[in-house]
């Protein structure tokens, strides 16, 4: 029992930085049809980021803020003006390639300019146990949890109780209507861009502890977040919050009673039986599109 | 004027003759891992290489002759590896280095050997040298040198009589963990988890709860540098106080680096360390760190001995045959004293394997510190 509170809590918390990448990529999508292969990739960079602003001399706080900053220029508006734009036109298909592309080359010019190996990064949690229970449970699994959640409930409100994310949630839902209104549409999916990059920062903030800063650290975690959408609803953000939750929890569980071996197989066989028998995932709603 | 510069051209000729003899420089191909999951291994490897041939080149190079060193990067891959060697052999060299990788020895040494070249590698599954292949030889000790005194320390030392083994599914690990299976038998320790874990592994928080519910007195972790960081890490965090023993995978300067606090208290087994009370190894380790601005784990050092090893054998060959190469070193000490790029005094059998001191380490505030020095088997 003990060891599955253990499961449950270390799960959850590598489950919430799931479902805020996750929740990226249900951003994108819905307000521009973009597929971002490279989202994991825009996960691993930002820790990068910040590494150089620390040799630079930068305190930790003040090289997170400068990692969000750029990441906000880099991987929001330059993706966004650079990539998206040009490439949407040709439909959503060359994108999702062009993303890909995209993945190899950040990878690739990450183990150029910084070097193939894992670096140490900070903890932004600090290490030590609580007692839950009765029983001690990491800090640092309950610190990730907290800053996930919080950022997923801030997210939320400023999509349902703001102004802007009544235009946002208008610009996703009908641009030609939500135009006809008076709604900024442009701008309104370029500020999900900025989210996006603003919430793959934070996630890169969150794992790159555990995981350590490695050019190849974004494979596994941009897999994870994808079935994770895909598993909670691609079009939904309560369904990706669900779905990183449910992946994170579901991998930790596989690894202990079924087998590490086969532990990465378990996540596909959900996505495969969610895809079989609810298409739009479990909080998805069915779209329908005119061929 | 003109016979002036001819004289001078024929004077540079002379002068560069004299450095570097009469023959044309001696070719290594090395193939190791310089990018993927064993960046680390093969970075250093390479690195001890290039230095040690500036510093030969810089005395003058083997029997008047200068070394020249190619490098391919393997990605980490046993695949990528076999492809890069194939490669590599067709430029026929004088000698092959490299892998690092176990998996990626063992699908490159049958191409070596059929082509008669003499592979000098890191890997260290012990079924590396078992298979009667006589070209194939080591730069530190293999499972089946180690692994018997990790054994007699836990149970000798630590007491522990059930122990968790975490091993990496791949040669190395498995090699491993089949080799300290058996000599835990031998001492009655009980294997209280067998958790196996895959190489490149991010998260170990499953892994961590199976050793936590097993309740072991010691944990054995044998899984490569990066994986080594990440599972101390964990363990950490989920408060695992039983020590924690290993191999030089567990107590390396990578993994210092990386692991940070959690890496205190962690011991291991070390053929090879900078932090070695040996002089000339100390000596080394200031060499490297004016070179290349950072400590080196004992992969470094490997590739150093590859190249001194290559210098005393052909030494003593007195010429450079590449065919009788391998002969010439089975059977063969090579001392510091004669030669102090060697380091210590190492002596290679007829399956290629190396005896040499070893050394029990435990990493104390951020640094590894050796307990105890352990003499060669056979003086």
């Amino acid at each position: 029992m003990s060891n599955l509170l253990d499961l449950l809590v270390a799960g959850l918390a590598t489950g919430a930085i799931y479902a805020i990448v996750a929740v990226g990529f249900t951003l994108l999508w819905q307000t521009s049809q973009t597929i971002n292969f490279a989202q994991g990739e825009f996960v691993m960079l930002p820790a990068f980021l910040m590494l150089a602003a620390m040799q630079a001399g930068a305190p930790f706080w003040l090289a997170i803020l400068i990692g969000i900053l750029l990441s906000m220029l880099l991987l929001g508006l330059g993706f966004k003006m650079l990539l998206v734009d040009p490439m949407l036109r040709h439909g959503v298909l060359p994108l999702a390639i062009a993303t890909m592309a995209l993945a190899i080359g950040i990878k690739e010019a990450v183990k150029q300019f910084w070097s193939a190996e894992a670096s140490p990064f900070p903890s932004i949690v600090p290490t030590g146990d609580i007692s839950i229970l009765g029983r001690p449970v990491a800090l640092q699994s309950i610190g990730v949890l907290a800053l996930a959640i919080l950022a997923v409930l801030a997210l939320t409100t400023l999509l349902n109780r703001t102004s802007i994310g009544h235009q946002m949630q208008a610009a996703a839902q009908n641009p030609t209507v939500a135009k006809i209104i008076g709604v900024p549409v442009e701008r309104m999916i370029l500020f999900t861009f900025l989210i996006n990059a603003f919430l793959v920062a934070l996630a890169s903030v969150l794992i790159t502890p555990i995981y350590l800063a490695k050019f190849s650290s974004g494979e596994v975690l941009g897999q994870a977040a994808f079935i994770a959408a895909i598993v909670g609803g691609f079009n939904q953000v309560r369904g990706a919050i669900a779905g990183g939750l449910l992946i994170g929890v579901v991998d930790n569980l596989a690894a202990a009673y079924v087998s590490t071996q086969y532990r990465a197989a378990v996540p596909l066989i959900l996505l495969i039986a969610v895809i079989l028998l609810r298409p739009q995932g479990m909080f998805g709603r069915p779209e329908e599109r005119t061929v | 004027m003109k016979p002036v510069f001819l004289a001078s051209a024929l004077l540079a000729t002379i002068m560069t003759t004299a450095a570097f003899g009469q023959g044309a420089p001696i070719k290594l191909a090395n193939v190791a891992e310089l990018s993927g999951g064993g960046a680390t291994v093969g970075t250093n490897w390479k690195n001890g290489i290039d230095l040690a041939i500036e510093e030969i080149n810089a005395k003058g190079g083997v029997l008047g002759r200068k070394l020249e060193v190619t490098h391919a990067d393997s990605q980490s891959n046993p695949g990528v590896a076999r492809a890069q060697v194939q490669k590599a052999l067709d430029a026929e060299p004088y000698v092959l280095l490299g892998p690092g990788y176990s998996g990626s020895v063992k699908v490159t040494a049958p191409l070596a050997a059929e082509a008669g070249i003499t592979q000098i590698m890191g890997g260290e599954a012990a079924e590396l040298t078992q298979s009667g292949n006589r070209f194939l030889f080591r730069t530190s000790f293999g499972q089946q040198s180690s692994m018997p005194k990790v054994a007699k320390y836990i149970n000798d030392d630590l007491k522990a009589k059930s122990v968790a083994i975490v091993w990496v599914n791949n040669d190395f690990g498995k090699g491993g963990r089949d080799v300290i299976t058996k000599e835990f038998a031998k001492y009655n320790i009980k294997v209280a988890a067998d958790i196996s874990t895959e190489a490149g592994q991010a998260d170990f928080a499953a892994d961590v709860s199976k050793i936590k519910a097993a309740a072991p007195e010691a944990v054995f972790i044998y899984v490569n540098e990066e994986e080594s960081a990440r599972i101390l890490k964990e363990l950490k965090r989920q408060g695992i106080t039983v020590p924690l023993m290993g191999e030089t995978t567990l107590v390396g300067q990578k993994v210092i680096e990386l692991a940070g606090d959690a890496a205190n208290g962690a011991r291991g087994h070390v053929g090879l360390t900078t932090d070695a009370p040996v002089e000339l190894i100390k000596a080394f380790r200031d060499k490297f760190v004016k070179k290349y601005n950072y400590v080196p784990d004992h992969n470094g050092l490997k590739g150093w001995l590859a190249i001194y090893m290559i210098k005393a054998t052909t030494e003593k060959m007195g010429k450079v045959d590449s065919k009788g190469f391998a002969d010439a070193l089975h059977g063969f000490t090579i001392t510091a004293a004669k030669e102090p790029g060697i380091l210590m005094d190492a002596t290679f059998d007829a399956n290629g394997d190396i005896d040499r001191q070893g050394f029990l380490a435990e990493v104390v505030e951020g640094k590894q510190v050796i307990k105890q020095v352990l003499p060669k088997l056979n003086n």
